[in-house]
């Protein structure tokens, strides 16, 4: 990024943290970027003369007589088909050993769709997953992160959600990635041939955590580029979004701002919102879905990341090791899809939400008949029932390694209520137990 | 002279301006871009700076950019055309802006100006008035839209003129007051109100009278939100909150509603968009979309008109209720609002209070819950405001300040509960947690003595107990197991569970289930309370369970069928033909 001719080069720093550096400049604009000893920086507060940087790449090394210079825009993208199949960092840079992209320059974190102009989500995307297609049906449109505890595999799940899922292009924004899980997302891409629909941008934990601010913000305004201008289908892989936000509460803190709950910034409700509200059905056909993941601390979803995201997104799929079945599964408590209503029984069987309702009743029958179990008490005949149920729902229907279409899913679950229950029990509108009952 | 003044900072959107004459608190100002103008309000001024908040995003603005007051605050434009309107939070139609996206410095006009409206006069020359009162009706969809005196006319007025019935648009000058002075003073069809104020102009604010019918039944029976009361529903994410809020906007027995999309999810407004223009009013037949106004600001737009938002909504339904018109207000979700003011107030560098919010968190909130209410207007009729906030309490924990000094202003809790939800029992309404203060209002309570039956009140105590008991009686068998318990317990525990599977849980997806009347709200709470009085005698608590799961079963299949259809007597005779079987 070099100097243009005409551009004021600041060479003395008022103050230095680990994440920004203040210096007094003038005409600087509000999100501007600027180079701070060849580092991208960004504009965060004006004070009078007073200027404050946030440094991507950190400070170390950064001397008071640092070169500084103002770029005169917000951080940019070029966008265009070149994009496709190619793999960049935090700053929209080839790290695939490719070309320079050629493209229309977008400003990244642009304005919001008029809530008016778009559309209702109202198309499946069929994951195979039967925990997932049965009580979380996915819709496309919709922002969804798994939950899940850093021992979970939940970039496998994620990456094999979105090889099966039928879109258009795959855009992946990696923050805080292992080397290792960066190189399997690559390797699973190109073993399933599937290259040229995705783009990719990656920050891995070798790079410094405060780059990944970026990074939503650029996939993001590729998948616009490509659902706005191309009306394709596109599916954003965000992961790790905690990482994200501990990078938010790094800058915060070294501006001197209050925290608020669990020391992340006050603004972090909307400064997640502005990134998974970018999932969208848009009237000329093209959409966006966000499938993230938010890593939990030992599943507590009350600290302030996974709390505020749920309130943000569209449900959440939460994964858990299953101790019955040594599986791990789709938690049919904890997990939820919101739009899940919007295609259940309208681009699925008419039977669909009330199995759901049903096969999750019955599973909760059986955690109540477990902690019975484990207080030493005797168990009724109902509750060994659940309990036998309980293991089969698990192993055939909500661990993640099924791979099974949604009708074969709602025959299975009919299969295991007559298996282990009257139909009675299952309270199911009658009309559904006449007709799909399975006959012994 | 208009103040004008630099920019001399910024954080985000909260930007200082050097200012270079008087400013007022909460004024509107505009800051210049070159290419387009931001508009923002005054929130706090210190000598001759002046910190505004930004309704939009501050990208691209420098320091000594040009901003020029407007000496007003933050107005809502009132007038025929609000319904079935979409606003962001500062009123601006959404339907007319034009492209996908949403552009910065891009304000629309809230009321159609060219529309023209059959306007019918109801004060005559000479008549005396005074601000709120009613010079003349246009038809709103269905409901008379009446044109009054502006709130804002201080003093009494004499008519001197109005027009003769015809269609006029908006701007028309339909009459001509004569105030103190002998001042002849316009008066058009539309008026402006700064939003943070509560409009007056009504003769008293007596307590509530009767209750406002929603159809969901673990509302109405349990406990009832009364016309003009307030009320609130925390409840941690995914537990139903926006479900039972669209039922209740769906179903709420109101002339107006105003939903206000407060910081939440857009596919959510997209969802009344899709959803509303199809759905029609119960209790007249209409398209619910005639009486609604949305008021969306959802999380991604700007914050500081979050703020604005649920102001706007509140001077909308205020405007509705000089009309002598019943409004109900949903807000989704107050947190959000509550949190706006976080950001700012942490942005100010201001001490802060709990969990970082600003201090006067409660005092705000109890003000803004105050604004709604039953009155009585100048000319003896009544309009109410009805309203309901949720809130969203960080991580499930109803003990934080939202959720804390919300309890304090609203008259109705109704808590959802997670584990309610985790077992799929919606909505998931708390029953023994939740309350509504107006069942202890005498005037309540005889209000439903004459609208459903005497006594209904002592019925309903009777059913939380029952429920109350049954919640301590499985806590027992729990601790102490199957066997460890008289039977009684296992009985007193599966009434309760009847109670909740058979009245308090609800299928808002359900075409039939979802919408549940008085009437039938009667008949099925006598119904199942008159099982509860029954003493059973079960050999086994398998043989108690198996018996209460078929009752429950049938009185489901009741639900789920049309009021007294075929179908529904036939699960009616079922559910003798059980009874009987049993005996006592």
């Amino acid at each position: 990024m070099a100097n243009k001719a005409y551009q004021k080069v600041y060479t003395k720093l008022d103050a230095i943290t680990k994440a920004t550096v203040t210096l007094k400049a003038a005409g600087v604009s509000n999100d501007e970027l600027a180079t701070v000893a060849g580092r991208l920086a960004q504009v965060v507060k004006t004070k009078g003369e007073t200027v404050t940087l946030q440094v991507f790449a950190g400070t170390e090394g950064v001397p008071t007589n640092a070169e500084v210079s103002f770029m005169g825009n917000p951080p940019v993208l070029k966008v265009s088909e070149q994009l496709s199949g190619r793999f960049f960092n935090a700053y929209g840079q080839p790290i695939d050993d490719g070309p320079e992209v050629e493209g229309e320059i977008r400003e990244i974190g642009g304005p919001s769709v008029n809530p008016y102009r778009r559309k209702q989500p109202s198309e499946i995307i069929p994951t195979g997953i039967a925990g997932i297609d049965l009580n979380n049906t996915l819709v496309s449109g919709q922002k969804i992160p798994f939950f899940a505890d850093p021992d979970q595999p939940y970039n496998k799940v994620m990456a094999e959600v979105a090889l099966r899922a039928d879109v258009d292009k795959i855009i992946l924004g990696g923050m805080g990635l292992s080397n290792d899980d960066y190189l399997f997302f690559r390797h699973e891409f190109e073993a399933a041939g599937a290259l040229d629909k995705i783009v990719s941008f990656v920050n891995t934990t070798e790079e410094p955590p405060v780059e990944r601010l970026l990074i939503p913000d650029m996939a993001l305004a590729a998948a616009e580029y490509f659902a706005v201008d191309k009306n394709q289908k596109v599916l954003v892989l965000l992961t790790d979004m905690t990482l994200y936000a501990d990078a938010l509460s790094i800058v915060s803190n070294r501006m001197d701002q209050i925290p608020s709950k669990d020391s992340m910034p006050g603004s972090l409700y909307s400064d997640l919102a502005k990134i998974y509200e970018k999932a969208v059905q848009l009237p000329d056909g093209g959409s966006i879905t966000i499938i993230a993941v938010t890593t939990l601390n030992d599943g507590d979803i009350t600290h302030a990341i996974p709390d505020n995201t749920g309130y943000i997104t569209e449900g959440q799929l939460f994964l858990r090791a299953d101790s019955d079945t040594g599986k791990v599964i789709i938690d049919p408590f904890r997990s939820l899809s919101r739009l899940k209503q919007l295609v259940q029984g309208k681009k699925t069987r008419e039977d669909h939400s009330q199995v759901m309702n049903a096969s999750v009743r019955l599973y909760a029958d059986a955690q109540n008949a477990k902690t019975k179990l484990e207080n030493g008490f005797d168990l009724s005949d109902y509750d060994l029932r659940c309990l036998e149920y309980a293991k089969d729902y698990a192993r055939k229907l909500l661990s993640i390694d099924v791979n099974i279409t949604i009708t074969e899913t709602l025959d299975t679950a009919w299969q295991l209520f007559a298996k282990h229950f009257s139909p009675a029990e299952t309270g199911i509108k009658q009309v559904f137990i006449d007709k799909y009952w399975p006959n012994k | 002279m208009k103040t004008t003044g630099k920019v001399t900072g910024i954080v985000s959107n909260l930007v200082t301006v050097q200012v270079d004459g008087p400013v007022a608190e909460n004024e509107l100002c505009y800051i210049d871009l070159g290419t387009t103008k931001l508009l923002a309000e005054v929130i706090k001024v210190n000598g001759d700076k002046a910190s505004v908040q930004v309704f939009e995003s501050t990208r691209r603005l420098k320091n000594g950019d040009s901003v020029e007051f407007i000496g007003k605050m933050l107005e809502a434009t009132l007038g025929p055309g609000l319904l079935s309107s979409v606003y962001d939070g500062l009123q601006n139609d959404l339907t007319t802006m034009t492209g996908v996206f949403l552009k910065r410095g891009e304000y629309t006009d809230p009321i159609d100006r060219t529309k023209l409206w059959d306007f019918t006069p109801i004060a005559k020359p000479g008549d005396k008035v005074v601000a709120a009162d009613w010079l003349g009706e246009v038809k709103e969809g269905w409901l008379p839209h009446k044109i009054m005196v502006p709130f804002a006319f201080k003093g009494s007025y004499t008519v001197k003129s109005v027009v003769a019935a015809g269609q006029y648009n908006v701007d028309t000058v339909i009459a001509t007051l004569i105030n103190e002075d002998g001042e002849e003073v316009p008066v058009t069809m539309v008026q402006k109100w700064p939003v943070k104020v509560a409009v007056k102009g009504y003769k008293e604010k007596p307590r509530p009278q009767k209750i406002m019918e929603t159809g969901v039944r673990c509302i109405d029976t349990f406990n009832p939100i009364a016309e003009g009361g307030t009320g609130f529903i925390p409840g941690p994410f995914g537990c139903g909150k926006t479900v039972l809020q669209h039922a209740i906007a769906k179903q709420g027995e109101a002339d107006v509603i105003v939903m206000a999309a407060c910081g939440e999810r857009a596919n959510e407004v997209v969802e009344i968009f899709a959803e509303f223009p199809e759905l029609i009013d119960p209790y007249t037949g209409r398209h619910l979309m005639e009486r609604t106004t949305i008021i969306c600001n959802t999380s991604n737009m700007p914050v500081a008109a979050r703020e604005a938002s649920v102001y706007t909504a509140m001077t909308i339904c205020e405007y509705y209720r000089a009309m002598g018109l019943r409004c109900l207000l949903l807000a989704d979700s107050t947190s959000r609002w509550a949190q706006a003011l976080r950001e700012m107030s942490n942005r100010m560098e201001e001490l802060p209070g709990a969990d970082a919010f600003p201090v006067d968190l409660s005092a705000i909130i109890s003000n803004f819950y105050s604004r709604s209410g039953m009155v009585v207007l100048n000319n003896g009729q009544t309009g109410a405001v009805t309203f309901i906030g949720t809130v969203s309490p960080a991580g499930g924990n109803l003990k934080e300040p939202v959720t804390e000094s919300t309890k304090k202003a609203a008259r109705c809790f109704y808590a959802l509960e997670q584990n309610r939800a985790d077992q799929k029992r919606y909505p998931s309404v708390n029953p023994i947690d939740s309350y509504s203060k107006y069942l202890e209002y005498p005037e309540i309570v005889k209000y439903l003595d004459d609208k459903i039956c005497k006594g209904w009140v002592e019925m309903v105590e009777k059913a939380k107990t029952i429920v109350r008991r049954g919640k301590e009686m499985n806590d027992q068998i729990n601790i102490l197991g199957d066997d460890g318990v008289p039977m009684s317990y296992h009985e007193a525990f599966w009434k309760s569970e009847l109670i909740d599977f058979a009245f308090l849980q609800q299928d808002a997806f359900d075409s039939i289930d979802a919408l549940c009347p008085l009437e039938r709200q009667k008949f099925m709470f006598e119904r199942i309370l008159s099982i509860c009085d029954i003493e059973f005698k079960f050999d086994n608590y398998e043989e108690c369970r198996g018996y209460f799961k078929q009752l429950i079963n049938v009185l489901r299949q009741m639900n789920y069928s049309e009021f007294k259809s075929a179908d529904f007597e036939k699960y009616n005779v079922e559910l003798s033909n059980l009874l009987s079987s049993y005996g006592k």
